[in-house]
């Protein structure tokens, strides 16, 4: 895929490799996608699926990994991230790529305050004298809906709420006016009433903001009421694509179609036995050869153990990497449920 | 309480003590947890009032879904129903026996009848001890089964449990998650228990193995007639797999139901919200919906509101009533608890998106 005008973020065969004792972890293996500007994507996986090494990748982290080997292209707006130095790199990260990770109890610095927390990347990235880093750092914290902003900006992390450190670390996410948001697990940590409230307020200010995001995480749920459209991977690689309506309602990946009749739904009548997915994830060391699901997969034939599927196009913007995708879009009339 | 002796207590003030079907009595539970000050001379300050009154009764065979947001004393109402925490105050009855009255060895034999899952496989299995060990245990502390017959027993366990008898020898980081949390109900099984709390027993799990396990929870019930009292954050799980549900908040029980009444006709104004706060994987439903948003955290429990502790997040609340007077678990119609002084016989508020604090957001 090559780089068009109108893509913020071109990620192209992108694979991280891990050195351990066990031999060499394919975390991500080959994976690309691209993400439009202001476009809201989500990025669904189970753990270990290498959702969050991409979100690393991105944001040029794993070059900090000694271990780790990183090949393919990720250009975000037009430059390769990956070729340019550290010194540049620096003045992309934090400031036109932000992010927003899992747990706001171990990612905020518990020795700084909040003003210190907020105003380090106003005076980097944007160049602001450290009282006008403070005002906008009030502001930013009156957006985020946090009371007291002015008083409470003294305050250090462990006197807020799990819910109000998220906010405050969204607020640090958005201060630079960021092009892309990568949101890792970002609700994951928090309770369901306080859920509600975070993923509309990351839906606002992308809105305001003009900003992408992509969210990463394991909860269908969560993407689906807020990204247009949807990335599934399965051990490193990306195994389906497509706009949010039609991939939620007619997947044509197998594990897609495994991992949303597995989850009970409130809006459905009740079940008499969920549906689950036999077996287990496989061992990224220890990939079987052809396609990572097959194992686990109830149409799998010789053919997905001889060599890995690729990404082929199912239309309308839709890629599914399955040999026998057509088997599931005979049946998309019937719905996941089906 | 004037139940503390009675095989089957008074059941006016309860929640459905006097039916005799009942396996499990919670009675007016309180565990408190003290804060201290001062090391040579320490007092206590204050309390963490992590259950703060809660009486219900678990039928035999049934599933009770206990839901709640975190902190809100769930957990800690498992434990102490199995006196793993000791009550501050109040009463569990199993089968009618008190076990505050009991102690030492006639506590153990008890404690044969219920048994806990735990949320955390990777916690709650010690990790120098071998499979054989950690399923054996139960049977070697109450003595069940002859030296020779209880390895054949936990084979058999295992083995009812998905886990191949052979790995016996093994230690618990050659399993997954999903694995170990099988040997965790084979341990709790061990013992031949009528009633388990399962404490968040998926929460820790991958989303393809959580129905794995929930199965696996499912068959294990038919098979032996259990009895759980199912702990969970996630509503929509508990919805699948529980008869009558429980909704907590901060100490105490609001709502209280069958389960396609408490998810059909949700009457406390939290539940509403709780449940419309669910996400559902599906964006043209998800579209539609909106969910009401509560404002502001839950408070803190060393520290709850006065009167109905919900009052501080409410979108209906009314003042001078809710944040004075503490609102009383009562049985609105027949089955249908809730302690909401807004909830009345014939009515109950309906609360909807747009009555909720979201003037800062949504266009």
């Amino acid at each position: 895929m090559g780089v068009t005008a109108s893509e913020l973020l071109d990620v192209t065969d992108l694979s991280v490799d891990f050195d351990s004792q066990e031999g060499i972890v394919h975390a991500v293996d080959g994976v690309s996608f691209s993400v439009a500007p202001g476009e809201l994507v989500g990025l669904v996986g189970e753990s270990g699926c290498g959702k969050s090494v991409t979100a690393t990748a991105i944001l040029g982290l794993t070059r900090m990994i000694t271990n780790a080997t990183v090949t393919g292209r990720i250009e975000f707006q037009g430059r390769d991230l990956l070729a340019l130095p550290e010194s540049d790199v620096r003045k992309v990260r934090g400031k036109d790529i932000a992010m927003i990770f899992q747990d706001p109890v171990t990612s905020l610095n518990p020795v700084l305050s909040i003003e210190r927390l907020m105003t380090e990347g106003l005076e980097l990235h944007l160049g602001l004298s450290h009282a006008d880093a403070v005002k906008r750092a009030v502001e930013l914290l009156q957006t985020v809906g946090i009371p007291m902003a002015a008083a409470r900006i003294k305050d250090y992390p462990h006197q807020f709420s799990g819910g109000m450190r998220q906010r405050v670390m969204i607020a640090i996410a958005v201060s630079c006016n960021p092009k892309l948001l990568l949101a890792d697990e970002p609700t994951t940590a928090l309770d369901v009433t306080i859920q509600a409230q975070i993923l509309r307020l990351m839906k606002k200010l992308s809105a305001d903001y003009g900003a992408a995001v992509i969210v990463i995480t394991h909860d269908l749920g969560v993407v689906a009421g807020m990204c247009r459209r949807i990335l599934v991977m399965y051990a490193g690689r990306i195994v389906e694509e497509g706009p949010a309506k039609p991939l939620f309602h007619h997947p044509h990946h197998p594990y897609t179609v495994g991992l949303l009749r597995s989850v009970p739904r409130l809006d459905r009548p009740r079940s008499a036995e969920l549906q689950s997915i036999e077996g287990l994830p496989p061992d990224l060391s220890h990939l079987p050869p052809g396609c990572s699901f097959a194992p686990r997969c109830w149409l799998a034939t010789d053919e997905c153990w001889q060599g890995a599927p690729p990404l082929f196009d199912t239309g309308t913007g839709r890629r599914s990497a399955c040999f026998h995708r057509d088997k599931l879009l005979e049946r998309a009339g019937a719905g996941v449920t089906a | 309480m004037s139940t503390a002796s009675a095989a089957v207590p008074d059941a006016t003030d309860t929640v459905g003590l006097a039916n005799g079907d009942n396996l499990v009595t919670i009675d007016d539970l309180v565990v408190h947890f003290p804060i201290t000050s001062g090391i040579v001379f320490r007092h206590k300050i204050g309390a963490v009032r992590a259950v703060d009154g809660v009486s219900f009764t678990v039928k035999r065979g049934e599933t009770l879904g206990l839901v709640g947001e975190s902190g809100c004393g769930k957990s800690t109402t498992g434990k102490a129903i199995l006196h793993l925490e000791k009550p501050t105050g109040g009463h569990v009855l199993y089968e009618g026996a008190d076990l505050a009255h009991l102690s030492g060895r006639a506590l153990r034999r008890q404690r044969r009848r219920m048994q806990m899952i735990f949320q955390d496989p990777y916690a709650s299995l010690n990790s120098r001890m071998t499979i054989a060990d950690i399923v054996g245990e139960p049977l070697l502390v109450h003595k069940l089964y002859p030296r020779g017959g209880r390895n054949q027993r936990v084979r058999e366990l295992l083995e009812l449990v998905g886990i191949n008898p052979n790995t016996l020898n093994r230690y618990p980081h050659e399993f997954s998650g999903g694995q170990r949390q099988r040997i965790g109900v084979a341990r709790a099984l061990a013992v031949e228990p009528n009633f388990i709390v399962c404490d968040e027993p998926i929460s820790a799990l991958d989303v393809s193995i959580r129905a794995q396990i929930i199965n696996l929870l499912q068959r294990l019930q038919g098979e032996f007639g259990l009895t759980y009292l199912f702990i969970a954050h996630d509503l929509s799980v508990v919805r699948h797999i529980s008869d009558r549900i429980a909704v907590m908040y901060l100490g105490r029980i609001v709502e209280l139901a069958e389960n396609a009444v408490l998810y059909g006709a949700p009457m406390h104004p939290y539940t509403q919200a709780l449940l419309s706060a669910v996400p559902i994987p599906d964006p043209e439903v998800e579209e539609k919906r909106r969910a009401v948003v509560l404002r502001g955290d839950v408070p803190s429990p060393a520290d709850p509101p006065p009167g109905c502790h919900f009052h501080t997040r409410c979108p209906v609340m009314e003042e001078g009533l809710c944040d004075v007077e503490v609102p009383r678990l009562r049985e609105v119609r027949p089955g249908h608890w809730a302690s909401c002084h807004l909830v009345a016989d014939t009515s109950y508020p309906h609360i909807r998106a747009g009555e909720d604090d979201c003037a800062e957001v949504e266009a």
